[in-house]
């Protein structure tokens, strides 16, 4: 029996290495046992080296693509249902094209729910200005991704900011952007950021680019569910859009038509000498 | 006059900025910030930011420039004749906001469109101004989408597309005529000029020259239209067949439709009415039948006698029932043109099927697996375990699938 540890920051090299050493022994996967972040305790602690590095290990691109998406996944399991698709591919060629087979569409499944939960975070990441003078901006950030997606997420972040230092903190993995240079470290509890004066400019954006006479609640919460909501400066609009929305629209329906503004008049002049002049 | 706050200005130039349907900032060329000289980056996918109660993206800053307008076009809360508050936002208030709420990670980019003030040159000018800044001062990296206005000079519309990712122009409304109805000030033969210009300078750009380079990249996500649907009275198989000359002639990415939504101080030429937001969905759905399943308008359109798209069933559902004779399809047989037409079967499910009846028969379980909505596919076609019998033919399919009727509300 072998008892793998994998670390919170760099679970998907060591899960790679580790499958590679034992795919390459023929250890077969109810052999295995995967220990994400200790939380498996001491009990299990005293298990055999993982086999040495051996020949080359063949999989196909497609697999390894997948596996380096579902390792940041939730579930306990992933580390052994992506071993157990592993072991089944050394002599199941095709496997990976087959929509059908319960144990792929599995781990399809779960990897969706991974690249969500990053588009997520790309999506509803929220910065606020630390201000502290200096040469680089600087801003922090608080999220609560739904699976461990800060560190495949992160280098996003580092392409878009990089003129600017940040930070996104969230329960689970911190990341770091300082002078450049991108670092992860253990989650922390949720920090006292400075309140942001842009999240009012923000809010009053959100409140007016809506319209209320095209009212679609589900619309909405199925593309920016309810969890995330209580990281979202705009969201705490929301309620009184949708109080709001119906009376507003009445309002307009029931306005009468109004006399056009002087103004008008003599710009409607103006324009038609104009083409006049022009023919 | 007082000076307006920022604040009130975004609340106006945002409200007047919302009937513009689009929000996408996608499909434009890669960009980062890596080297830590500029900000932002374009990936392929646009990113929504937020969406409002409107169950709408909001990727971008949409605002205009200002809500001042010499035109008068009927439908448009911003014409000349409303009583609509104005305001106009300086160069600088654009160039912070966008660089502000982009550093907050609240946008992709700008939106900016504007009225008419003064001439469309002037217009045009300021706008272009405005991206120029954010590209060459603030080395902003982000997405840029600018309206063309008509008539403006092609050397402003030639800057704006080395500025911008996307250059649109709205063609408005499906017909001339309801164009010279409801904007009189607008031509729609120089839109569709403007548009043809556009095309034709991407192409140049997108030549090498003989000395093997290229020129500078020109609105490389492309261009786009918007027409507002229910604002007159042209029909639906009317509206697509404007579509698919759009889309031929001058290579548009998306034609965008808007459905005619309530604005305030309406004008009596134009009663205001429940935006046909059901409809619109129809279009969309109608839209990416003549893109990407190799329908052609009349195939689609011919359904009903109007020339209008069933509003209880989606196109394709309703296509298929009166083109039962085709049905059923063998998923394990049939071509990828045809398994296209299989009511519930998008591209995605498509490509599965074809690269898993590659090492199975496909049952109806298998297809479930794949995540196929066989709710609707049922009727229309055969499996390795599946048959559905007389169930294509029977005289009641329809209702099936089209919701039941419901009782006229009184109120």
């Amino acid at each position: 029996m072998y008892t793998v540890p994998l670390p919170r920051i760099g679970t998907d090299l060591a899960w790679r290495d580790a499958a590679k050493r034992l795919i390459g022994a023929a250890i077969p996967p109810e052999d295995v046992l995967w220990d994400f972040g200790g939380e498996m305790g001491e009990l299990f602690a005293t298990a055999a080296p993982l086999p040495p590095p051996s020949r080359r290990i063949k999989a196909p691109q497609s697999f390894i693509q997948m596996a380096d998406t579902v390792v940041w996944h939730k579930d306990p399991q992933r580390f052994a249902r992506l071993y157990a698709m592993l072991w089944r591919l050394r002599h199941e060629t095709g496997l990976m094209q087959d929509r059908a087979d319960q144990h792929l569409a599995k781990l399809r499944q779960m990897e969706k729910g991974v690249n969500r939960c990053k588009h997520k975070m790309k999506a509803f990441v929220r910065f606020r200005d630390l201000r502290q003078g200096g040469d680089r901006r600087s801003f922090a950030a608080w999220f609560e991704p739904t699976h461990h997606t800060v560190e495949p997420t992160a280098p996003f972040f580092a392409r878009r900011f990089a003129d600017m230092d940040w930070m996104i903190a969230t329960p689970d993995v911190t990341a770091q952007f300082v002078d450049g240079n991108l670092s992860f470290h253990p989650g922390q509890p949720k920090p006292d950021l400075p309140k942001d004066g842009a999240e009012a400019l923000w809010g009053a954006y959100f409140c007016n680019i809506f319209n209320p006479a095209r009212v679609k609640i589900k619309a909405m919460t199925s593309e920016m569910p309810k969890k995330y909501w209580k990281n979202l400066p705009e969201a705490q609009h929301i309620h009184d859009l949708i109080a709001g929305a119906e009376a507003k629209v009445q309002k307009m329906q029931d306005a009468a038509p109004t006399i056009p503004p002087e103004r008008a008049q003599r710009i409607r002049r103006q324009l038609r000498q104009q083409k006049g002049d022009d023919q | 006059m007082t000076r307006m706050a920022l604040s009130d200005k975004l609340a106006i130039l945002s409200d007047a900025a919302r009937y513009d349907a689009s929000c996408a900032s996608s499909g434009t060329a890669r960009r980062d910030s890596r080297d830590g000289k500029g900000l932002g980056s374009t990936e392929g996918s646009g990113i929504c930011h937020a969406y409002a109660p409107d169950g709408r993206c909001i990727s971008l800053l949409k605002i205009l420039m200002t809500n001042f307008c010499i035109y008068d076009c009927a439908y448009c809360i911003n014409r000349v004749s409303s009583h609509v508050r104005r305001a106009r936002f300086s160069a600088d208030e654009v160039v912070q906001l966008t660089i502000e709420f982009y550093r907050r990670n609240y946008i992709e980019g700008l939106f900016l469109s504007s009225g008419i003030i003064r001439s469309p040159d002037a217009t045009m000018s300021d706008m272009v101004q405005i991206a120029k800044r954010l590209r060459e001062g603030e080395n902003f990296r982000g997405y840029i989408h600018l309206k063309t206005i008509p008539d403006a000079a092609p050397e402003l519309i030639e800057q704006a597309g080395l500025y911008a990712d996307r250059l649109s122009i709205n063609v408005e409304l499906p017909t001339d005529n309801s164009v010279k109805a409801y904007a009189p000030e607008k031509n729609p033969v120089t839109i569709r000029k403007a548009m043809g210009d556009v095309k034709s300078r991407k192409e140049v750009a997108s030549e090498k020259s003989y000395t093997g380079k290229r020129g500078k990249r020109f609105a490389p996500a492309g261009q786009s239209t918007q027409m507002i649907v229910g604002a007159d009275r042209s029909t639906d198989a009317t509206i697509l067949g404007q579509s698919t000359r759009l889309y031929g002639a001058y290579q548009l990415r998306r034609v965008y439709y808007s459905a005619f939504s309530p604005i305030p101080d309406a004008t009596a030429q134009l009663p205001l009415i429940k935006p046909p937001l059901v409809r619109e969905h129809r279009l969309y759905q109608a839209d990416w039948l003549l893109r990407f399943y190799g329908f052609g308008v009349d195939e689609i359109t011919a359904a009903r006698p109007d020339g209008n798209l069933d509003l209880e069933l989606d196109p394709k559902l309703a296509w298929a029932l009166q083109n039962r004779a085709l049905f059923p399809v063998d998923v394990n047989r049939a071509s990828k043109d045809m398994l296209l037409r299989v009511p519930g079967f998008g591209t995605r499910t498509v490509d599965r099927i074809l690269s898993t009846r590659r090492h199975r028969n496909l049952r109806y379980g298998d297809l479930l697996q794949m995540g196929t909505p066989m709710k609707k596919a049922q009727p229309f076609i055969v499996a390795r375990d599946w048959t559905p019998g007389a169930l294509t033919d029977s005289a009641n399919l329809r209702t099936r699938f089209a919701p039941p009727p419901q009782q006229l509300s009184l109120l």
